[in-house]
């Protein structure tokens, strides 16, 4: 028995010693954020305010959608690196979960696929002043989908709205189908089956493909014979290979030949991509012409001066415009109860919106940086924060 | 006596009591565990089995949500069984009567090391190793043998199917069936073997006439362990397998139906409310069917023990 | 005697060499029918998998053709049998292998200092580490062992030494059925144990972990220390108490030093169990990018949550999430290692000497 008490004695201390030492990338810095974070000195540093910007101090939770997390990643980075004091976690949770946290007062900011629906709005939010107040949302994320495909040596196929949306239902699944080989003169299309790769968990990347096929496609995006719509899981009625996450589609693609799926533009690599169809032209995926479909799309009407809702216009004509996008919205209180916390949202907020915050995230993640104009109009809304 | 004498006595006295009372406590400790452990879940659970339960859209009833990974569970496991067990009779018969004695126990270490490679390696072996490997057999089979409906469909891409994963989940179970089945073969009355190689029979009519029937209970439960294994293996299922929530008895498509275990861990991260709930119910359920399994194992061990003369 | 199976005529024998040749015949003939047909990948190198498949089917047809001729049916029957089993064998090993293989040569790429002294805060592609990770995993199973090893052992104790009836019968037979419970379940059980005792907001963390692995882990201490603690012979009992040594020191001076190597090893084959899991710790300690200290507060990182998250959630630069995936299975697999070879070391140098 004294033997194994000794071992494991050993064993603990061995632990503690190693446990000891931060990594070698998390310096002292680590330290004063844990030790600051509480909320006291909050009342002393308000009256600095005055003389010169303080320094940002504390611990700032969000949650929400995981699409945007490769982004919020490089968000959190860049902006700790200027406020050493202070620690952003992000916890991709998914849309609705990180909504609820919100609901429940577990976080302060909320990354969202989707806007808050009207009911959302209506109950009370602990972190809020007064609870039922005001609410700020707007896109802060813009990500182009590709739609890619594995086939030796062609790297860009024409393709309607309506042969996508043919393929992924399963009516088209042979790669020298007359739908496709139509829009694609002079490209030597192999004989060969088409799998087509959907993602197995539900995501907000599904929503906004198919929403997109949806209002693009409407007399094609069928099942049961009836317009699909939109939704976060894919259905079983349509075959197809599963992905789990945007790593399993990407696997899934590579893995195959003649493979074509739906992921973030930033996993792109050597993926053939499509270019998609609007109006007389077809459009690549790009950066720009991601962007352009905000600055097309009209806000939704009745939403509050402070909401930037977009009521995406997915089956535009305008020239330019690639419309198979997914954004997601930065939702927060308009009034905080705690003014710190009102203070680290404003600055991380200001931050993501930035330019330089926008283009950091985009050289990390791929994402389509949001225009000027979008800019500031949302720079205006954090303004009013309190 | 002396009172020095008394004393040490109940110090004794009730160093044993308390020692025997600590004892007893932690086995009735593991019973309470046990109990926590199926109370927690159904606590947790319960709310997705109210009515009025609200899954975000996810599924519209818990039986008809669960069905297909009860299915998935028990489809792969059943396949892993029927690849791992004619190999784990041959490997056990090797090591306990073919290869020579240093040899065999090297193999024994070996295969020992086999039981405690990490799931989540398994599984990143699976999907990026094993599927590539094994897909241009896939669609072999599917071209020219597809008039059997087990390899009729769509043929994968990529070699995530439910064959894959059984055959994944067979080498994971292989280390601890066969590992059980040599103890038992081991075990078999030296006296019956030397009696059946002196009447002339050859090393094969030994063993079938002497090693396996010997065996058999330990065959049998070795099964059900692997099967209660590979009913609840997590990880490598998730990583390996393309899934989706349909009952589908092909093997070599891209639509296989989940398992609970792997369902759980793909979705709970991301899960909330009654959704949550019902993945725990879900849990509480596959608690319920490995038990079961484990149950009927423990009762054909014990009633070999009864019955065998070896103790 | 009116046998109709003949005791077996030795004359009538294929010669020795017989196995050797027939298995080098049928390895030329199925590498050249692969080639023949076409059967090849694009640099012409056949499927050796498939060429080993064919070979065993025609050594299989040869022998028993060849047996059947000339030493009958029995003998026949047996040559089968012996490929069969040596087949199952050599089967058996090919994945091994493979796996060994494939995770020493793409763990290597990373495992350098940066792996073992960075955590994963504020890292975006290249370069980062799994320090966090192994913080983790070194404290959840250390914690996860405090609990289990007492109770465990004591668990053991009792039913070897105290146990009787029904308690006993339904420990044992729980123990049982606690071996078999499904990790993922252990990790709902904690995530709902602590879901009610710290509140939705943090009932992922740590200690939560080291619960759901100590779930795991009970059942196989008890196990091995069972074993163990039975082997010890009456007769050392029986001896302590004629000389008026009460139970309990018998047992804790006696019978458990007695056994304590065989314990020390069930033990660390139990931890080498358990420091492996990742579906009770993706559920219930969740996943993080930073170091994390303190089991109460907050998720924690561990390496087999870090292999499964780097591979399923890859940012922009997919390689290094790969490479850093296959450099923490790397560091698992040789702590896994490790842990069972020291089990073999202490089992060889302590085993009890009767």
């Amino acid at each position: 028995m004294d033997k194994l008490v000794k071992l494991s004695a050993l064993a603990i201390t061995g632990a503690l010693v190693l446990s000891g030492c931060a990594a070698a990338n998390e310096e002292p810095e680590e330290e004063t954020t844990t030790d600051s974070s509480s909320s006291d000195s909050s009342t002393d540093s308000s009256t600095d305010e005055a003389e010169e910007a303080p320094a940002l101090e504390g611990t700032l939770d969000g949650s929400g959608a995981s699409s945007m997390a490769s982004g919020q990643e490089a968000w959190v980075a860049g902006f700790q690196a200027e406020n050493p004091g202070v620690t952003v976690n992000y916890n991709p949770t998914g849309s609705g979960t990180g909504r609820d946290q919100f609901e429940q007062g577990l976080t302060f900011f909320t990354g969202s696929d989707s806007a808050l629906k009207q009911e959302e709005l209506d109950t009370p939010h602990p972190n809020c002043d007064p609870v039922d107040g005001p609410m700020f949302e707007f896109p802060i994320w813009i990500s182009p989908i590709a739609i890619m495909f594995n086939l030796d040596g062609i790297d860009s196929l024409n393709m309607t709205p309506d042969t996508v949306a043919q393929i992924f239902t399963g009516e088209i699944n042979n790669w020298s189908d007359p739908a496709i080989t139509a829009d694609n003169p002079g490209v030597d299309l192999p004989d060969l089956a088409i799998t087509a790769v959907h993602r197995s968990d539900e995501s907000g990347t599904t929503g906004n493909f198919t929403d997109t096929m949806a209002k693009a496609a409407p007399d094609t995006w069928l099942l049961n014979g009836e317009n699909a719509g939109d939704f976060e899981s894919w259905p079983a009625e349509w075959g197809g290979e599963g992905g789990q996450g945007t790593s399993g589609v990407v696997a899934a693609i590579e893995a195959g030949n003649g493979t074509i799926g739906y992921a973030d533009a930033s996993r792109v690599g050597d993926f053939g991509t499509v270019a998609f169809g609007v109006g007389d032209e077809f459009v690549p995926y790009s950066a720009e012409a991601a962007a352009k479909i905000v600055d097309v799309s009209p806000t939704v009407d009745g939403r509050p001066d402070t909401m930037l809702t977009y009521d995406l216009d997915r089956a535009t004509q305008e020239s330019g415009t690639y419309p198979v996008v997914l954004i997601s919205y930065l939702q927060g209180c308009m009034d905080y109860s705690d003014d710190e916390q009102a203070e680290l949202v404003k600055a991380y907020a200001r931050y993501m919106l930035s330019a330089e915050g926008q283009q950091f995230a985009s050289d990390n993640a791929g994402n389509a940086p949001i225009s000027n104009e979008l800019r500031e109009k949302a720079l205006a809304i954090i303004d009013q924060v309190q | 006596m002396t009172s020095m004498g008394d004393k040490a006595k109940v110090k004794a006295r009730v160093g044993d009591i308390v020692f025997s009372r600590l004892a007893r406590f932690s086995g009735i400790g593991i019973l309470v565990i046990l109990a926590a452990v199926a109370f927690f879940l159904f606590l947790q659970g319960l709310p997705a089995l109210l009515p009025g339960a609200d899954f975000v859209g996810k599924a519209d009833n818990p039986l008809s949500y669960v069905a297909p990974y009860i299915f998935g569970t028990v489809y792969s496991s059943i396949i892993a069984l029927l690849i791992a067990t004619p190999l784990a009779v041959g490997i056990a018969l090797y090591i306990s009567h073919f290869a020579d004695r240093r040899f065999s126990q090297v193999i024994g270490y070996i295969i020992d090391l086999l039981a405690a490679i990490p799931s989540v390696v398994f599984g990143l072996w699976g999907i990026l190793i094993l599927a590539p490997f094994l897909n241009p057999t896939y669609v072999w089979l599917s071209e020219n043998l597809n008039w059997i409906p087990l390899f009729e469909g769509q043929v994968s891409a990529t070699g995530r199917t439910m064959l894959t994963a059984g055959i994944v989940l067979a080498i994971m179970v292989l280390p601890i069936m066969s590992a059980l089945i040599r103890e038992v073969f081991l075990q078999t009355p030296r006296l019956h073997e030397e009696a059946a190689l002196a009447l002339g029979a050859t090393r094969w009519e030994m063993i079938k006439m002497a090693v396996l029937p010997f065996g058999r209970p330990g065959i049998i439960s070795s099964m059900m362990l692997g099967l209660g294994r590979a009913l609840g293996e997590t990880m490598a299922v998730a990583l390996v397998l393309s899934p989706a929530s349909i009952v589908n008895f092909a093997l070599l498509t891209s639509q296989n139906s989940n398992t609970i275990a792997a369902n759980i861990a793909l979705d709970f991260p991301e899960a909330g409310g009654d959704y949550r709930s019902l993945l725990i119910a879900t849990g509480l359920m596959l608690f319920l069917i490995t038990m079961i399994v484990n149950m009927i194992a423990r009762y054909v061990i014990s009633r070999r023990a009864a019955f065998s003369g070896a103790n | 005697m009116t046998t109709t199976a003949p005791i077996i005529d030795t004359s009538n024998t294929l010669p020795r060499r017989f196995s050797l040749f027939a298995l080098g015949g049928s390895v030329a003939i199925s590498l050249s029918v692969f080639i023949l047909a076409g059967f090849t990948s694009e640099d012409g190198i056949p499927n050796f998998f498939g060429v080993g498949v064919l070979a065993f089917i025609f050594y299989m047809v040869i022998s028993f053709i060849a047996s059947r001729a000339v030493e009958g049916r029995r003998k026949a029957a047996d040559r089968m049998v012996t490929g069969w089993v040596t087949a199952a064998f050599t089967l058996a090993l090919v994945p091994l292998t493979s796996l060994i293989w494939t995770v020493f040569s793409n763990g290597l790429n990373r495992m350098d200092i940066t792996f073992f002294t960075n955590s994963m805060r504020n890292v975006l592609g290249e370069g980062g580490g799994a320090y966090h990770a192994i913080i983790g995993t070194l404290e959840l199973t250390g914690i996860a062992t405090a609990i289990a090893l007492p109770l465990g052992i004591l668990t053991a104790i009792y039913l070897v030494e105290y146990g009787r009836g029904r308690l006993k019968n339904a420990v044992t037979f729980f123990i049982d059925v606690m071996t078999g419970i499904p990790s993922i379940v252990a990790g709902l059980f904690a995530f709902s144990l602590f879901l009610i005792l710290f509140g939705p907001a943090s009932a992922i963390n740590g200690m939560a972990g080291a619960v759901s692995l100590a779930v795991l882990m009970t059942p196989v201490v008890t196990r091995a220390t069972e074993e163990m603690l039975k082997i010890v012979p009456n007769e050392l009992r029986e001896a302590s108490y004629a000389l008026g040594v009460p139970k309990y020191l018998t047992i804790l001076k006696v019978v458990i030093p007695t056994a304590l190597a065989g314990i020390a090893t069930g033990v660390i084959i139990a931890i080498a169990r358990v420091i492996g899991e990742t579906a009770p710790l993706l559920l219930a300690a969740g996943f993080t990018t930073s170091v994390n200290f303190n089991p109460l507060e907050e998720k924690m990182m561990t390496l087999p949550v870090f292999v499964y998250t780097s591979y399923a959630i890859q940012g922009t630069d997919a390689q290094s999430y790969v490479d850093r995936a296959w450099a923490g299975a790397l560091t698992l697999m040789l702590i896994v290692m490790v842990l069972n070879l020291i089990a073999r070391i202490i089992s060889r140098i302590f085993s009890p000497k009767f």
